[in-house]
């Protein structure tokens, strides 16, 4: 560093640095570590979820330093490309689970669907009737599938798949803190309606969760998810066209 | 790997006319073609398994993107909390109580049957 002028020298790193994308990319993966271990430490506390802390962590980060959105998604978008292939990759615990699906696959249709149709249209009729705007009522729709879905359904149907993307995430935080809760109050006690109700109504966030209640528990969570971001990518515009239509 | 890359290139093409975002397709083409070959190929499970090991992190730049809207969010935050809350409420719910419902039904009807 330069000896006479440490500050100068320390800003034209800076400034060298935040316009390459090898900062944004360097820290988001910085943080998404340090948030992970923290969540493990803590006993894998739902409210701890590494996704939420990372977000809120970064996002103070970049406020503090006076940096915008765009200048750190040009850093961060190599990751967040990876959610195509990734979804795409779901299809390989869904095949493991085939067997499951063979032998349930007609009650896990209809759970899957009646939960979809009850996610999107009640999330969208309350935030309507609390005066949401319509940009709002279509990001939040798509709020229970696994996010890079919701944000391809988001874009599709007009909403702003960054707030999508946020909405999913708390969605998901929530309904693995709640899930198991709600579950045994209205008595259900069959893991694998247990599991499938997670994985529908909090995606990958409370698939994690239900695979610490049982490995069966997982399982159907995960096929929940996947069939909830297959089923929702078809229902959700037909849902959306209705409830605008009338 | 190539067997992944490939779908997704796939998927893209056929998103433009579908209604339907294009990873998905890519999984509903991904998961017929494990059917149809009747195995995981060793390098697709592990590529798979490592990309879903890590699928939290993807998250993460989409999710900082919740910063553009942090005004508007704060106008309608009794709606969409409030919406959050009940709708993940009821979508548990639904779903756990008509799962169990439909397994006793289904697990019946076959004990009948012998």
């Amino acid at each position: 560093m330069d000896s006479k002028l440490p500050l100068g020298g320390l800003d034209a790193l800076w400034v060298y640095l935040s316009t390459s994308p090898l900062l944004h990319l360097t820290l988001t993966l910085l943080v998404y570590l340090i948030a992970d271990a923290l969540f493990q430490r803590s006993g894998r506390k739902a409210l701890l979820n590494p996704v939420l802390v990372s977000i809120l962590t970064l996002v103070g980060l970049l406020m503090a330093t006076g940096t915008d959105y765009h200048t750190y998604f040009d850093g961060a978008q190599f990751i967040h490309f990876l959610l195509g292939p990734a979804t795409v990759a779901l299809a390989v615990p869904l095949y493991r689970h085939l067997g499951l699906i063979r032998r349930l696959w007609l009650p896990i249709l209809i759970a899957i669907a009646a939960g979809a149709l009850v996610s999107a249209t009640s999330a969208v009729l309350i935030a309507d009737g609390l005066g949401a705007s319509q940009q709002t009522l279509v990001s939040l729709a798509p709020k229970s599938v696994t996010t890079p879905v919701a944000m391809g359904i988001a874009e599709k149907v007009g909403g702003l798949p960054s707030l999508t993307a946020a909405l999913v995430v708390l969605t998901g935080v929530l309904g693995a803190v709640i899930g198991p809760a709600v579950l045994s109050a209205v008595r259900v006690r069959d893991d694998r309606a247990r599991g499938l109700a997670m994985g529908v109504s909090a995606h990958g966030i409370g698939t994690a969760r239900a695979l610490q209640i049982s490995g069966e528990a997982g399982a159907f969570a995960a096929l929940g998810m996947g069939l909830m971001a297959l089923t929702s990518s078809v229902i959700l515009p037909l849902v959306l066209r209705w409830v605008f239509s009338a | 790997m190539l067997l992944l890359c490939q779908l997704v290139g796939e998927a893209l093409v056929v998103v433009t006319g579908a209604p339907v975002p294009g990873p998905v397709i890519g999984m509903a083409l991904l998961f017929i073609g494990l059917v149809l070959r009747g195995g995981i190929p060793d390098g697709l499970g592990h590529v798979a398994d490592g990309l879903l090991a890590h699928l939290s992190l993807l998250f993460v730049p989409a999710g900082v993107g919740v910063m553009v809207h942090l005004a508007m969010l704060r106008e309608e935050l009794l709606a969409v909390t409030v919406a959050l809350v009940v709708s993940t409420l009821l979508t548990l719910a639904t779903t756990g109580l008509l799962m169990t419902a439909l397994i006793r039904w289904l697990e019946g009807s076959r004990q009948e049957e012998r």
